[in-house]
């Protein structure tokens, strides 16, 4: 076993801390996120749904609490969709070619990315949960302390698995561009559909047939589905929507994001195999 | 044990169609300071990519400190160090963190490493800069930091790719002195440079290539021999008469009268011939004003090799200079 992966990640959290500036861009954005989009959908929200009614016993979720769920989701997503972008810089003007010609074994890099990434991804997820429930967010509703923490890990692994996924997909395109602007708008493109197609900010329910198929494909909606469970639990109502996770549709997610972090490893691994840098 | 560090046998690399190496064979020694030069397009930086392992092994065999690079890459790797052609740093890493994560990627352990670094950071006089960040670094300064980088895990050949390439004159200066030490202490350096008189004042051998093909191997002052384009600069007080005297002379190829006196070409060596021609004048008569003898430089070896009229007649047909006992 060798651990030159961490000599990767070692030298990308420097960087993280160095930047000042996009450390806290970084943790602003989601907390500006919620405060604006949060607090203005979730009056609307609240105004539409106020006919609705949840029957007895049945735990109502507000907009804001529904959506919190959703903002760790996007951050993530955005934050490991440019992940990679480091090594398009590296590739040219930078470090790349110290790192292929050194005997250290070319998948490191993308392990040791694909762990700066996710620790990136982990502060923000825990700031905004923090942020999230200063400004109402009512995430782990009576929950003890201990459920509490067990509650963050799980959301931590989801997040963590997601994050990989998105971290190596983008590793593997930043490989393949030329330029930042070329990547810039290759991870536009995916961006959208990945975050219109999913349940990150409203209801599955009523898509029309088709994008909910495409969104039950959508890591993004595993995700969300894995947050909510953990920090809200298996059966509330948000939306005038009953919202039920079993264990099962639970563990679903996770194999999902599982497979899609697996592949998309694979993808990566056959790009810098093949990767000619010089 | 073989004594070459490094051993190239019938390289061939094409890109597409296009075939920018086309058969180079050659061999470096061990400690020597070899130089490979041609032409921009010539296929150098091809080989040099093969040889560092950026570029696959398409045909040929390559040996590099008696690893097989198609088999062992991984200890190629290991055994070689590399200034490449463009700045390779991160510009927000400091002095110390670059040769620290150079460490790590080559799996040093941790108290050789922490040794070496010290050590390399002296050898390159970069003591102030230990914390200094590489973006605020002079060119010069981030040259040296590379070649005490490639230098950190003692490799047996250190390959230069262009190293000087955009640094003033007392910089070069510098950083040959720097090149000659490693090389002093038994490092082997494998070097590309487009500056000659460098090339020229460093090198133990050198290898000449251009369309994919070496076309003139010798030593530095074997190759300038060799073109046999020594120049006499003769001032006399009656050119014409020397002039009839001097075409009688099996060495002289050419002579030329200009305003300032006769150019004469040779096609043997000018330290042996001037004598003779002094000798020849004075024994009839004719007084020598000034005289001056000039060897050509390797950038005439270069030209003369490269240059447009030898691609047209094809490179294939220059002869190889291999002097005998040259090293």
């Amino acid at each position: 076993m060798s651990y030159e992966f961490l000599t990767i990640y070692w030298r990308d959290m420097l960087r993280f801390v160095r930047f000042r500036i996009a450390l806290v861009a970084s943790l602003i954005q989601p907390a500006l996120w919620m405060a604006l989009y949060g607090a203005a959908m979730s009056s609307n929200f609240s105004r539409l749904s106020s006919g609705m009614t949840v029957p007895d016993g049945g735990m109502a979720v507000s907009y804001l609490t529904f959506m919190g769920a959703g903002v760790i989701a996007l951050t993530t997503l955005f934050t490991s969709l440019f992940g990679g972008i480091t090594l398009l810089f590296d590739k040219n003007w930078g470090l790349m070619r110290e790192l292929l010609a050194s005997p250290m074994p070319r998948n490191h890099i993308i392990i040791g990315i694909g762990l700066s990434g996710v620790t990136k991804s982990f502060i923000q997820s825990m700031v905004i949960m923090a942020f999230g429930l200063v400004i109402g967010v009512r995430f782990f509703p009576g929950y003890s302390l201990l459920q509490t923490a067990g509650a963050i890990l799980g959301i931590l692994l989801f997040v963590g698995i997601f994050s990989l996924g998105f971290l190596f997909l983008s590793s593997a395109i930043s490989m393949t561009m030329e330029t930042p602007e070329g990547l810039q708008a290759v991870i536009t493109l995916l961006t959208l559909p990945l975050f219109f197609a999913s349940n990150a900010l409203y209801p599955i329910d009523a898509f029309p047939g088709m994008v909910r198929i495409i969104s039950q494909f959508n890591p993004l909606t595993h995700l969300v589905n894995g947050v909510r469970y953990f920090a809200i639990g298996s059966d509330f109502y948000a939306i005038g929507i009953h919202y039920v996770y079993g264990m099962n549709d639970v563990l679903i997610s996770l194999l999902a994001l599982i497979i899609f972090a697996a592949a998309m490893f694979l993808v990566a691994w056959r790009v810098f195999k093949k990767a000619v840098v010089t | 044990m073989s004594e070459n560090i490094i051993e190239v046998n019938g390289l061939e690399y094409s890109y597409g169609n296009f075939k920018a190496v086309d058969g180079v064979s050659f061999f470096v020694r061990e400690g020597e300071i070899f130089s490979f030069l041609g032409p921009n397009g010539a296929g150098k930086s091809t080989v040099i990519n093969i040889l560092t392992t950026l570029l696959p092994l398409q045909k040929g065999t390559v040996r590099i400190a008696g690893y097989d690079l198609s088999k062992e890459p991984e200890q190629v790797r290991r055994s070689i160090g590399i200034v490449f052609q463009d700045e390779t740093l991160d510009r927000d890493l400091t002095v110390w963190e670059t040769l620290e994560l150079h460490g790590r990627i080559y799996s040093m352990p941790k108290s050789e490493r922490r040794e070496r670094i010290d050590e390399i950071i002296k050898l390159v006089e970069l003591q102030e800069k230990r914390d200094v960040r590489t973006r605020n670094l002079s060119g010069g300064m981030k040259r040296r930091l590379e070649i005490g980088r490639g230098l950190m895990t003692r490799p047996k050949v250190l390959f230069l790719d262009e190293p000087t390439i955009g640094l003033d004159t007392q910089t070069r200066r510098r950083l040959w002195d720097y090149i000659k030490m490693v090389n002093d202490s038994g490092t082997a350096i494998f070097l590309t440079t487009h500056y000659m008189d460098e090339a020229d004042l460093v090198s133990n051998w050198i290898d000449i290539v251009d369309h994919g093909k070496i076309i003139a191997s010798g030593a530095p002052i074997a190759l300038k021999d060799a073109l046999g384009r020594d120049v006499i600069y003769l001032q006399t007080d009656n050119d014409e008469a020397a002039t009839g005297i001097l075409k009688g002379l099996k060495a002289v190829q050419n002579i030329k009268a200009t305003s300032q006196g006769l150019v004469v070409t040779i096609n043997a060596d000018g330290t042996r011939c001037l004598p003779v021609i002094m000798n020849r004048l004075h024994e009839r008569g004719i007084d020598i004003k000034s005289v001056n003898l000039k060897k050509p430089t390797l950038d005439d070896v270069f030209v003369h090799y490269t240059g447009r009229d030898i691609r047209n007649a094809g490179a294939e047909k220059l002869p190889r200079i291999q002097p005998k006992g040259g090293r």
